[in-house]
């Protein structure tokens, strides 16, 4: 096990390496000078720009500036913003409210959408199924900006059981709206998946044998079928975790979340490249540590991967 | 194992033996919904079975003979459903017990052993999970350390000697026979008055067939079990039960004692199943075109060779010398040497092939007999250089495979054609049948699409298919009918060599007998030379001239095929000879 997370980290490099890159070329390759869009309308005094062309490496090549960027990057030193703020004070201001964000979403992901796609499965052509089909295909076909603003519209603003947008500090029942609507986006590729793997869970030999040993369907069901059927689903969840992210952007947006996704959102917007670079690397990086956790709880589920190694 | 029956069954048993059958089947009907209407699996079924007694049922695939087994538990596939007839059970009528009624049969009154051992133990769970939750829904122990006692016991009694320390173990950590073995376990976990057996051996090597069977025998025996057991294989049947039912297309065409149905089967169905049971036969296939090209030149040659009669021992004595012929020719395949090492990680080096040498004279057959697990694929892999030879040498038609690269081994893979086991995993189900016989054509760029297209019906006229078949797709087709395809696909570049990889394996008894009668005659007919891989010694009796028996990698001994059947020097290979099902059982024929 120990060699395989080993094995796993020092893959993770030559991906982080690349998409650092590839953002730190994207953003930085933009054409315009982001410094003197700093100054809007006034002319800046050519001594000041110089000054701040030095400050943020931009008077070096391309190249040199990426490896002063990854090198600061090793010390823990993620930059200043252009408004003067340490990137890891933003960092420390709003990771904790997308983690709350994340974490609701994906509750409600898993607990609704394996329990809804389970009993389609099980019950497959029968009226729930059929309309869990339909409800899904809706979200599936909807872009979560639509499914954020009804959702605003109806729940908070009609019927008034949320709040429009989330307050300072971000409390956890201010979220639960804003990770609803985030769950939408992949509830209807769970739902899905989770049913045809429930169905086809249900037709192995095993589950038959199970039966003839006796066994009760409540206890068939968790037992041989669910457990079962949750491995591709968690593949999916690892994979998906991704769009999860870029839910986060558009979904904080919507509801004025204080966190990880609307800061780059505004940081995009404003051309605050140091901060957009920082915060998509450590983007990165939690995606490849999620899909490590995720590969590692694999494992838990089925043993005939923990003892392939 | 007594103790746990309760003193009402002991009555029950002692009041009713020999009087009620255990199991009764009357005019059981299986139904199948499909898009055109209701499909009957099982039509009208009859069987009575006695307590203590042995009961088979036989017949080919679609039989109808695994879904009777499934109705009795109430565990049909998909739509299936009892839509007629009464099951009963000591007196219960099983098609009128409620959902909880049924839970309570299964397990507990009926024991119940599936056909595959590779996917009826759940992957996710621990070997003793499963055995000990059988235990805990039947009420046979309760408490931690009784259940896990218990669970040992079982899978002791089953034939597992090391239970205690394997039952932290995965099904994947278990070979076959283990797991058939942990299968049957579970099956009588409940010390059941009834067990199913549906095909428990079929999925495995024939040693390890034999000694499963031999337990599961002496164990129902011991416990007072009655044994319904279901399986394909005629010879296998008769061998082990008392009582035969032969089904065929859901109805059963006869029932008796097993020994008096195979001496004198009446049914016409039943006397070609005994006819074809390949572990019943006795000589090499001769083959018909053979017999017919003799006939014909009689007939030409009227006045000269009337005198002559036509036989089988004239065929037999033209194959002798057709063999001598072959053995004074130049072989067409020579190994030597062969040695295959794969490096597995962390545990070093496994040798699946050590030092194998053989020939094969062109025009034979050379049977490569071994388990799974022998190396025998292996080889075959290495000979179609699909596969690296580690060391060793092989020679195909004067060319050393080992420096023939590029072109040249293009060329001569046009000259060696393979055969696999499958039938239904090695034709591509998105391509017809008409396109999968000609690709070989057009990879090789063989004539014109014109020509291609009058080869394709050629071969599949040579294979006994109608010409219709070219538009069709591979799930259109019959087990049997497939591997005619993938031999009619061998044949499109005119091969010199075939390569029969289990090619009749995976094939019902009747449908084998057909496909080893093809591959004779296109033996006679285009002079082919055959290395015919199997784990069946009964089949390599109809078709092979030359064995070569492996163990290990290693090949333990070579001869002709009457020398290895007449007299085997090898006790490894007396163990397969004697594992064959049935051949003990003269036949009345």
């Amino acid at each position: 096990m120990a060699g395989y997370i080993v094995r796993r980290v020092l893959q993770a490099i030559p991906v982080l390496l690349g998409t650092t890159f590839l953002i730190y070329f994207m953003v930085f390759a933009m054409p315009g000078d982001p410094i003197v869009g700093l100054f809007g309308e006034k002319t800046p005094p050519p001594a000041v720009l110089e000054q701040l062309r030095e400050r943020y490496n931009l008077d070096q090549p391309f190249i040199i500036q990426y490896f002063i960027f990854l090198g600061n990057i090793f010390r823990g030193d993620l930059g200043v913003s252009f408004s003067g703020q340490p990137v890891v004070e933003i960092l420390a201001q709003t990771f904790p409210v997308t983690l709350r964000l994340a974490f609701l979403s994906t509750v409600f992901l898993m607990v609704g959408g394996i329990a809804a796609g389970l009993v389609s499965g099980l019950r497959k052509g029968g009226i729930f199924d059929a309309s869990a089909l339909v409800v899904s295909l809706i979200f599936i076909s909807l872009p979560i900006f639509v499914v954020g603003f009804v959702g605003q519209f109806v729940f908070g603003i009609q019927l008034g059981w949320f709040r429009t947008t989330v307050g300072s500090g971000a409390p956890w029942s201010d979220l639960v709206l804003p990770a609803i609507v985030l769950a939408t986006g992949s509830f209807a590729q769970i739902v899905r998946l989770t049913r045809a793997s429930v169905i086809e869970t249900e037709s192995q030999d095993f589950v038959r044998t199970a039966a003839s040993k006796g066994l009760s369907r409540n206890r068939i069901v968790p037992v041989h079928i669910l457990r079962n059927s949750l491995i591709p689903v968690v593949t999916y969840l690892g994979v998906d975790f991704g769009v999860l992210m870029v839910g986060a952007v558009v979904t904080e947006g919507i509801f004025n979340v204080p966190g990880v996704g609307r800061t780059v959102y505004q940081a995009i917007i404003r051309g605050e490249n140091p901060t957009v670079v920082a915060f998509v690397t450590v983007m990165v990086l939690i995606y490849l540590v999620v899909n490590l956790l995720i590969d590692l709880f694999y494992a838990v589920l089925d043993p005939r991967i923990r003892y392939a190694k | 194992m007594t103790e746990i029956v309760n003193g009402t069954d002991v009555q029950q048993a002692t009041t009713s033996t020999d009087e009620r059958p255990i199991l009764e089947i009357k005019n059981l009907e299986v139904g199948f919904h499909t898009q055109d209407g209701v499909v009957k699996a099982v039509d009208g079924v009859n069987i009575t079975l006695y307590r203590g007694q042995s009961l088979a049922i036989v017949g080919e695939s679609g039989s109808g003979k695994s879904t009777t087994a499934h109705a009795i538990i109430n565990l049909l596939p998909g739509t299936g459903h009892i839509s007629g007839g009464q099951i009963l059970l000591d007196g219960q009528d099983l098609t009128k017990a409620s959902k909880k009624d049924m839970e309570a049969v299964r397990g507990r009154k009926i024991g119940f052993v599936p056909q595959d051992p590779m996917s009826n133990l759940n992957p996710v769970w621990s070997i003793g999970f499963q055995v000990e939750e059988a235990i805990k829904a039947n009420g046979i122990a309760t408490g931690r350390k009784d259940v896990k006692k218990r669970a040992i016991e079982v899978l002791n009694q089953a034939g597992l000697a090391d239970a205690d320390r394997r039952l932290r173990q995965f099904p994947h950590q278990f070979s076959g026979g283990m797991r058939q073995r942990v299968l049957i376990g579970m099956g009588l976990a409940a010390d059941p008055q009834l067990l199913i057996a549906d095909e428990p051996t079929s999925a495995l090597d024939v040693t390890v067939q034999r000694v499963i069977l031999d337990h599961l025998e002496s164990l129902t025996r011991e416990l007072g079990t009655t044994l319904l057991f279901i399986t394909h294989d005629l010879g296998l049947a008769a061998e082990r039960a008392e009582q035969l039912v032969v089904m065929y297309k859901g109805k059963v065409v006869e029932s008796g004692p097993s020994v008096q149905i195979l001496q004198n089967p009446q049914h016409p169905y039943t006397q070609r199943l005994v006819a074809a049971a390949p572990s019943l036969a006795s000589r090499r296939i001769q083959s018909s075109a053979s017999i017919s090209e003799a006939e014909s030149s009689m007939q030409s040659d009227a006045a000269s060779a009337a005198g002559e009669a036509i036989d089988l021992i004239a065929t037999a004595e033209a194959r002798v010398e057709a063999l001598a012929e072959a053995a004074s020719a130049a072989p067409a395949i020579i190994v030597e040497d062969l040695t295959k090492v794969f490096k597995i990680r962390g545990s070093g080096e496994f040798t699946a092939v050590d030092k194998v040498s053989f020939q094969i004279p062109k025009g034979t057959t050379m049977a490569l007999v071994g388990e799974s697990g022998s190396g025998k694929s292996t080889v075959a892999k290495m000979l179609l250089k699909l596969e690296e030879a580690t060391s060793g040498k092989i020679v195909v038609g004067g060319h050393d495979l080992a420096s023939v690269t590029g072109k040249e081994l293009f060329h001569l893979r046009s000259r060696m054609q393979p055969v696999f086991q499958d039938p239904y995993g090695s034709l591509n189900p998105l391509r017809n049948i008409g396109n999968t016989i000609s690709e070989p054509l057009s990879t090789h760029k063989f004539g014109t699409s014109a020509s291609r297209r009058a080869r394709v019906f050629e071969l599949l006229d040579q294979v006994s298919l109608p010409r219709t078949l070219v538009g069709r797709y591979p799930n259109e087709l019959s087990g049997g009918q497939r591997q005619r395809i993938a031999i009619a696909r061998a044949l499109a570049l005119k091969p010199e060599i075939v390569v029969l990889d289990e090619a009749v394996s995976a094939l019902d008894v009747l449908v084998q007998a057909q496909i080893l009668r093809l591959l004779a005659d296109l033996q006679s007919e285009l002079g082919l030379t055959y290395l015919f891989i199997t784990h069946d010694l009964a089949v390599v009796r109809v078709i092979a001239d030359n064995v070569c028996v492996m163990q290990q990698g290693r090949i333990v001994e070579s001869a002709t095929t009457d020398e290895v059947f007449d007299n085997p020097q090898e006790q490894y290979t007396r163990d397969l000879l004697a594992a064959i099902p049935g051949a003990g059982i003269e036949l009345g024929a």
